[in-house]
């Protein structure tokens, strides 16, 4: 059995309220925060445990908190991403779900640590009912003195407010969300001025995915060296990852950073092995990283196993890796066509784009239309080098990360599957049929190579 | 002051200044170096915040300034980065750079008309001189285009949607030269489309200037629509006093008769002063204005394919002395 730290205590009884909560040890990061700890002394044992964004992008959290500006006089705020969109990812919900006050928790002690004057935690439409839950976890707080002026008598005010989303992909994108969480139209923000300098209302502020500032609480109390021990290299501590697709045991888990990917994916205290079949393909952090085939999940294209981490996943690049992302894992078995799964990525991606740039805006809408036709059989041979060069177009010129995000599925699903949709194209009855692939199983006829 | 290299071509320019604007002062400096300068479809010089968002002006940097020599991993749109000391940046001799930047105009035509034939617009329409700099030869989509219906926002003014290609300046035009915006962006995606609150008409006395920053035929003027290609109307300087405005403004003349006012633009397509509509639509009679002499057309060339501003001085000449020699024919070498 891993280590469990933000899970530890999810299956007592009673641990959605806030007595329940406080006796199983709740509330303790914010006693000994602002009672024994100076906030620079927060912010270094953070910087000390190693913790990484858990957002997806994998940013040192303890270096984004040292770029946040300082001017006197400007008060600065901590802003919750829990606007979690990305197709596969499910995690935060469980979390919010589940233990609330682990959330209200960690954004108090990360609000003291930065010198924040309020929080914000901006939700998702789709998570209605979650809302609710955070809402009456704050009251329970602000009733206890956890929250507003004066807590535990330290001198430190803070306040804190929920948002909900209207159902915006684009809203997670950080920039996007603070002119949301301000009233306009959620559309990103030219960079720089980064956040950091320039955010909610022109104010410094740092915006954190749920899952790293509920990370914030073990870190505070057990002290950051000790949360470094778990994991391997930069990769440390414990992350949350919500499984999915054709496995055993579909589920949240926290597993330790550093296990192999083996280990995750067949053993029976996570995903308990492929439903029936045998693995084709997996996505391992959320539809937005590259696809790889099963074997290169396993091992690295050097041979190395490889291990469930930032270092370890990404090895090899784009050619033969892929991204820890946001932890949203699935995986194919090869009853699965990837040109549909990946109509239905391009699907996603064209319906969310916020049309502020123009590659994004008309890019992902033509490669829908593309992979559409090649899916239902009337392909053509140019139109898979013409979706390799519209992806490639698309990444890398956009103005955030949702043309890279919109261009990385495809990109990956044409370099290790080409022959899928070569067989897509040749042979247009059978395909015709949407389940094509159950009944008679891909046979690769040789290794898709394209540089 | 900050040292800069576009296209290996060295100029020192003040701190805060963009890389576009770099490039254009380099483009001022000497013509012949007019190459170096990116094309812009949503920048506006003359409006705050504009510009980021249609991606034709990506350049690559190679080496981030003289402290941090780093080149940046992505290209970059020149209109809303800042120059550094010692900063080093690729346009025209970046072979992939110039590959994306024909992607970005397909990108931008793929849902466009190309109705040009029937376009208020054709002949100074920025999107054309951009697919015929910097265009691919054929197009390679083959799917229904997009397209909305044509609606009125207001007594003077039509929106084509479908020929828009959302690069915001009219909602900046109407944030920033107007009071109230009654119009924006709707939608999301490639179906986003600019519209007004419920049929709501845009009506203020400077919403006329919408229809010049649009770099498309998307917002015309209602008072020209149809009235003349204007490769076939003549360009005046002309100017009248105005208690709203400047009143300096170009005048589009074919033979006695003023077809339409605009503000006057400058090399770059843009105009140097907004305009009243009381000058731009009300005041089309010749007699209102003082004319100064025709219009210098520098960046549109079609419009000077007509010789306009030969023939004008002739006119002006033949009246003055009538016997003085004919002026030199036109020679587009001077351009």
């Amino acid at each position: 059995m891993g280590r469990k730290l933000l899970f530890e205590h999810i299956t007592k009884p009673g641990i959605q309220g806030l007595e329940g909560y406080r006796a199983n040890g709740g509330y303790r990061s914010v006693e000994k925060a602002l009672k024994t700890m100076s906030p620079e002394a927060v912010v270094e044992e953070v910087k000390k445990s190693g913790l990484r964004g858990r957002g997806g992008a994998g940013f040192p959290t303890g270096m984004k908190w040292s770029f946040l500006a300082k001017p006197p006089g400007v008060p600065r705020h901590i802003v919750c991403n829990a606007d979690e969109s990305e197709p596969g990812t499910f995690k935060d919900r469980y979390l919010m779900e589940r233990i609330p006050h682990l959330l209200v928790e960690g954004m108090i002690t990360s609000g003291f640590a930065l010198g924040a004057e309020s929080g914000y935690i901006y939700i998702r439409g789709e998570y209605f009912y979650v809302h609710r839950i955070l809402e009456r976890a704050i009251a329970e707080a602000y009733a206890a003195g956890w929250l507003g002026k004066n807590i535990l008598g330290s001198g430190f005010d803070f306040d804190l407010h929920m948002h909900i989303g209207a159902g915006a992909y684009i809203c997670g994108e950080e920039t996007a969300l603070l002119e949301s969480l301000e009233g306009k139209r959620g559309n990103p923000r030219i960079k720089p001025p980064f956040p950091a300098v320039k955010g909610l209302y022109d104010r410094p502020t740092v915006v954190n995915n749920v899952e790293t500032i509920a990370a914030v609480v073990p870190i505070v109390n057990d002290g950051g060296e000790e949360y470094a021990k778990i994991g391997v290299g930069k990769s440390t501590g414990t992350k949350l990852i919500s499984a999915g697709g054709n496995i055993k045991r579909p589920g949240v888990y926290e597993i330790e950073l550093g296990i192999t990917c083996d280990e995750f994916l067949n053993s029976d205290e996570y995903c308990g092995g492929i439903e029936g079949r045998a693995l084709k393909a997996v996505v391992p952090g959320g539809s937005s990283v590259p696809i790889i085939p099963g074997e290169l999940f396993l091992k690295t294209a050097a041979g190395e196993t490889r291990l469930m981490t930032y270092e370890s996943l990404s090895d090899g690049g784009f050619a033969t890796g892929s991204m820890l992302g946001s932890g949203g894992f699935y995986a194919y078995n090869d009853a699965q066509c990837i040109v549909r799964s990946t109509w239905n990525h391009a699907r996603f991606y064209h319906h969310e784009s916020c049309g502020q740039c123009s590659p994004c805006r008309e890019g992902t809408g033509w490669m829908e239309k593309l992979l559409h036709r090649i899916e239902n059989g009337h392909g053509h041979m140019e139109d898979i080098d013409l979706l390799w060069d519209i992806q490639r177009r698309i990444e890398g010129n956009t103005i955030c990360p949702l043309g890279d995000a919109a261009a990385w599925p495809v990109a990956s699903a044409i370099r290790h599957f080409r022959d899928e949709f070569e067989y897509h194209v040749k042979y247009p009855t059978k395909v015709k049929d949407p389940d094509h692939f159950a009944k008679e199983p891909f046979k690769r006829e040789l290794k898709a190579s394209y540089a | 002051m900050a040292k800069v290299t576009i296209d290996n071509i060295e100029i020192e320019v003040p701190d805060g200044t963009t890389i576009l604007q770099a490039a254009r002062m380099i483009g001022e400096r000497n013509k012949a170096d007019r190459h170096v300068v990116p094309p812009t479809m949503c920048y506006y010089s003359k409006l705050k915040t504009s510009g980021g968002y249609c991606r034709t002006c990506i350049v690559k940097v190679t080496k981030g300034s003289e402290k941090d020599p780093r080149p940046m991993p992505k290209p970059v749109a020149s209109c809303r980065t800042n120059v550094m000391d010692g900063m080093v940046v690729e346009n025209t001799i970046n072979a992939d750079l110039i590959e994306s930047r024909k992607s970005v105009t397909e990108f931008l035509l793929i849902n466009h008309p190309l109705d040009c034939p029937i376009c208020d617009q054709a002949g100074e329409c920025h999107l054309q001189d951009l697919s015929y700099e910097n265009g691919k030869e054929a197009s390679r989509y083959q799917f229904e285009r997009r397209t909305f219906d044509p609606i009125d926002i207001g007594e003077t003014i039509k929106l084509h949607m479908t020929r828009c290609i959302l690069c915001y300046r009219c909602v900046k035009v109407a944030e920033q030269i107007t009071d109230g915006r009654v119009h924006g962006v709707i939608n999301r995606g490639d179906v986003s489309e600019i519209s007004t609150y419920i049929q709501e008409a845009i009506d203020n006395d400077f919403s006329g200037n919408v229809i010049d920053v649009c770099p498309v035929g998307a917002l015309t003027d209602k008072t020209f629509r149809f009235a003349s290609r204007v490769w076939f109307t003549q360009p005046l300087d002309a100017h009248r006093d105005c208690p709203k405005c400047s009143g300096k403004t170009v005048l589009w003349m074919k033979g006695e008769e003023v077809l339409r006012v605009t503000g006057r633009k400058d090399q770059w397509g843009e105009v140097e002063e907004f305009i009243c509509n009381t000058c731009r639509f009300e005041t089309k009679d010749k007699a209102a204005w003082t004319i100064e002499g025709p219009r210098k057309i520098d960046r549109h060339s079609v419009i000077s394919q007509g010789h306009y501003e030969r023939k004008l001085q002739q006119k002006l000449l033949d009246k003055a002395a009538p016997d003085a020699p004919s002026i030199e024919p036109f020679n587009i070498a001077d351009r």
